[in-house]
């Protein structure tokens, strides 16, 4: 790559830019989990470890999601001190697809909507007292979310 | 700035259970232009921030999964009337928007 001075003073105003308003942190996001293109090494890159199958998780999500664009996911659990809850679609083309920071404050249940490629299993992940616990579902879908 | 948020609290005895509407393109980067044929650049929402009277109490980290004009709910403990309740986000082009709520 040529570098110009035109290119050269774009990208250091750039850089200006992200120093001047930086995100407001919590922890951080971890950016190189949702460039994860298989969900083992997006669960491994954001927790750090592999979760176990456990009851006190639950989810709720559809058997058949007739419209892969909008899948709606309740993610929610009986464990106590719950970190964070993640959602991961195994056969998206980037697994992760969102991480929740919970604090002492939230109440551990969470809804969202998500967009699924085609059919696969989707995860649940909590992280609670510093261990991993997850449950899985097999979510068919009629139409992807993915693509035109 | 991005497009206003909208926000839905009831108080439930001393939990606010929030509903929060995020409109956004969501656009996943794969997508392509029906008629160029051309990728469509990814923009989506990378972090959402909910603070309860400045507190910051959820964090939500998001990759290009989450559907178009993200839907999240949520409850918060320990809330009472006049509490306000403060959604913001910011995506992948530093893009932001904020909206607050009073709790009734």
């Amino acid at each position: 790559m040529k570098i110009d001075r035109r290119s050269m003073l774009r990208s250091l105003l750039a850089v200006a830019a992200t120093l001047a308003f930086p995100k407001i942190l919590f922890a951080a996001r971890a950016d190189k989990a949702f460039e994860a293109t298989t969900s083992d090494e997006a669960i491994a890159e954001l927790l750090g470890a592999v979760p176990t199958a456990s009851d006190k998780v639950h989810m709720k999500i559809p058997d058949i999601a007739e419209n892969g664009a909008v899948v709606p996911v309740t993610v929610s659990t009986d464990l106590e001190d719950v970190e964070s809850i993640s959602v991961v679609v195994d056969n998206n083309p980037t697994p992760l697809a969102a991480s929740f920071d919970m604090s002492p404050k939230t109440v551990a249940v969470i809804s969202v909507r998500i967009k699924m490629g085609q059919s696969s299993i989707v995860r649940a992940i909590v992280k609670a007292g510093g261990n991993l616990y997850s449950t899985s579902k097999e979510v068919k879908v009629t139409i992807g979310g993915c693509g035109g | 700035m991005g497009k206003p948020i909208k926000i839905r609290a009831k108080l439930k005895g001393d939990i606010a259970e929030v509903k929060a509407l995020l409109p956004h393109d969501m656009e996943s980067g794969m997508r392509r232009d029906p008629d160029s044929g051309e990728l469509v650049a990814a923009h989506y929402i990378t972090d959402v921030t909910i603070e309860h009277n400045g507190e910051q109490v959820l964090v939500a980290y998001w990759g290009t999964a989450v559907s178009k004009n993200p839907y999240i709910a949520f409850s918060i403990k320990g809330a009472a009337v006049g509490d306000v309740i403060k959604v913001s986000w910011t995506d992948n082009k530093s893009d932001t928007s904020e909206t607050e709520t009073t709790l009734k």
